[in-house]
């Protein structure tokens, strides 16, 4: 009996009429856009790839919210993990002292505003031109798991609707990813190419400045960056 | 649970949901901040006895078991300081990034059947993906602190992250294949049974890549032989050496919580989960085989299970940490990518031929789960349909609605 009067008055809270899933969109969306904004007006190098991962994350948060977990975890593990590591690790890597403390030149900032101006009007017209996005809250669908999309990727559409209807059955994504990874192999390979190709070092050299960053940190100051991409360049070889 | 508390108590849906999430919480917090205080005593105590001390014996009667509350007051009560130079922002910041990423990937891990914060059905994927982001923390940390031993430290640490994170992704893939599944709680409900089903036992390639599996995640928790980030001989500290107090110990949260998490890690993937070595409770008839009706006592038992070796795997690090000395990081690099890659790639083509030709195991007469789930889809196959998901050994919807009832 208690319980119900408790419910009953936890009831007229005005708390239960929130939207809490528009809440949460909208804290998200706002973490998002103002860490990209921040990312553009922070001079410091570091301080802008904490601000894109900021903005990913909430991003990822976004996707999490939609209930499609799988691409929000990809968003984590592709964008906030991988590049954001890889940016942090080149910046510091390559970062001179005019890196440091960027300032944009007063011509870059207005053709910068008109690309991204022009961007945000393609955006948005493509938005509200697509009459199923126009309706909030679309009707409450079965949510499907990663299994569907990681079928199609093997070339099985188990999606698809029933083959008989069908002439052709409905293809996968073999196709599209595979050209993707051979893509990512030239990438990568010409990565290695041009990273390789500035200087020549024999293997025993990168063995010595290896052995040098362990054993003398402190002679290695100003060398850091060089003898820790050196290395690396082997590697990547 | 909230379904528990909607129909039965009756609250408001966003109240019962709220509850269940700040429970979920204060337990996952309770586990990181308790287990890092039994896990460092442990670790002085191990430490002591591998180098023939006797490490703490004071603080709290026998065995100085109060040492690390002992530690932990000390720390509170330290100055925080914080250099000059440093970037004011990111150092505050820095630690909290690194143990908020730890705590995240707690959130989809499993203790027993259904003993989850939240069950995704890309479990293992957001975890390996969150657990990414707590060097985040470290780099950062690094570069904020504006030190050169600092920076150093972080600069080994991206260095080390490129290296391991390659044959991690790998070891993981193998379980998620033999279990058709990214759900934790599938793959370690896949194991049940007698301790031949577990993972590790399943053919000779998933015995190597659990070895490859652990010093890969030895290397992501940034542990010796792989704690180039901290090297205290070289670097006084490496990347928390300008920290001091609560955030320091922050830090050392997130590490102890990280060492946890991949042997949880470990033990749902390979070692059979939640599952024991006997299954007890199927022999007795508390159970009938399927987790979705087992009674709440068997689940705390396989909460037990999962804990211990857990433990275990921890113990192990401890054990490593001061036996093995520290690498050289062209040494990680060439651990991670000229061996322990091809290792992992060599395994995992392996584990697929396996599952191709030996689908039924050595022995005449163990069908494993696999095989069954390859008939079933070679029989859909056949028939020209789409196979239905459930017979794929996938986790359906109505998977999910029975474990729901149950509950």
């Amino acid at each position: 009996m208690t319980e119900c009067l408790f419910s009953a008055m936890l009831a007229q809270l005005p708390l239960a009429a929130v939207d809490w899933h528009g809440l949460f969109f909208l804290l998200f969306a706002a973490i998002a856009c103002g860490a990209a904004v921040m990312v553009v007006l922070t001079d410091n190098v570091v301080r802008m790839a904490l601000h894109l991962v900021l903005s990913l994350g909430a991003t990822a948060g976004l996707f999490f919210l939609a209930g499609s977990e799988f691409v929000g975890a990809m968003q984590l593990m592709i964008y906030v993990g991988g590049t954001l590591v890889l940016l942090v690790f080149g910046v510091m890597l390559t970062a001179q002292t005019q890196l440091v403390a960027l300032k944009t030149p007063a011509g870059d900032k207005v053709l910068a505003g008109i690309l991204g101006a022009a961007l945000f009007a393609v955006l948005v017209q493509s938005a509200v031109s697509i009459e199923a996005w126009r309706r909030p809250g679309l009707a409450e669908v079965a949510a499907p798991t990663a299994t569907p999309l990681g079928m199609a990727l093997v070339g099985v559409r188990v999606d698809a609707g029933d083959s008989e209807s069908d002439r052709r059955p409905p293809s996968g994504y073999l196709l599209p990813f595979e050209i993707v990874s051979v893509h990512l192999l030239v990438v990568l390979v010409g990565a290695a190419y041009l990273a390789r190709a500035k200087r020549r070092r024999t293997p025993r050299t990168v063995e010595l400045v290896a052995s040098v960053e362990s054993s003398q940190p402190s002679r290695v100051d100003a060398g850091a960056s060089e003898s820790a991409s050196s290395v690396l360049v082997e590697t990547g070889r | 649970m909230a379904e528990f508390l909607i129909e039965t108590i009756g609250l408001p849906g966003w109240l019962a949901w709220t509850t269940v999430a700040g429970v979920s919480a204060f337990l996952i917090l309770n586990l990181i901040a308790g287990g890092a205080l039994v896990f460092i005593w442990a670790e002085r105590k191990i430490a002591a006895r591998i180098q023939d001390r006797l490490g703490p014996t004071r603080t709290g009667g026998r065995f100085g078991w109060l040492q690390s509350l002992a530690d932990g007051i000390k720390l509170l009560a330290k100055e925080d300081l914080m250099p000059d130079g440093a970037d004011g922002l990111l150092f505050r910041i820095a630690p909290y990034v690194s143990f908020c990423a730890s705590f995240c990937a707690f959130i989809a891990l499993p203790f027993a059947f259904d003993v989850v914060g939240l069950r995704l059905n890309v479990g293992v994927f957001f975890v390996v993906a969150v657990l990414g982001l707590e060097v985040f923390g470290v780099i950062l940390a690094g570069y904020a602190s504006a030190s050169k031993w600092s920076l150093f430290g972080a600069m080994r640490e991206a260095a080390q992250v490129v290296s391991y994170e390659v044959p991690l992704g790998m070891c993981v893939v193998v379980p998620v294949m033999l279990a058709g599944s990214m759900d934790l709680v599938t793959i370690g409900e896949k194991q049940a049974g007698w301790f031949t089903n577990w993972f590790i036992f399943h053919d000779p390639f998933t015995f190597v890549i659990f070895w490859v599996y652990y010093t890969c995640a030895v290397a992501s928790v940034n542990r010796a032989p792989f704690d180039l980030a901290e090297a205290e001989s070289e670097l006084v500290a490496g990347f928390h050496t300008e920290y001091s107090g609560l955030r320091w110990s922050f830090f050392f949260m997130a590490e102890y919580g990280s060492m946890f998490l991949v042997s949880v890690l470990a033990a749902v993937l390979f070692l059979g989960g939640w599952n024991g070595p006997v299954p007890v409770a199927s022999l007795l008839g508390w159970s009938d085989g399927t987790a979705v009706t087992a009674p709440y006592a068997v689940r705390l038992v396989g909460c037990a299970n999962l804990m211990g070796k857990a433990t275990l795997g921890v113990l192990v690090m401890m054990w490593i940490r001061w036996t093995l000395p520290r690498l050289r990081i062209d040494q990680v690099m060439t651990t991670c990518l000229k061996y322990c890659t091809p290792i992992a790639a060599l395994m995992f083509a392996g584990v697929m031929l396996w599952q191709l030709f030996l689908p039924g195991g050595l022995l005449p007469g163990s069908r494993s789960q696999a095989a069954a789930v390859r008939e079933a889809w070679l029989e859909g196959e056949a028939d020209g349909a789409p196979v239905p998901e459930a017979s794929v050994g996938f986790v359906p919807a109505a998977g999910r609605q029975v474990v729901g009832v149950s509950r």
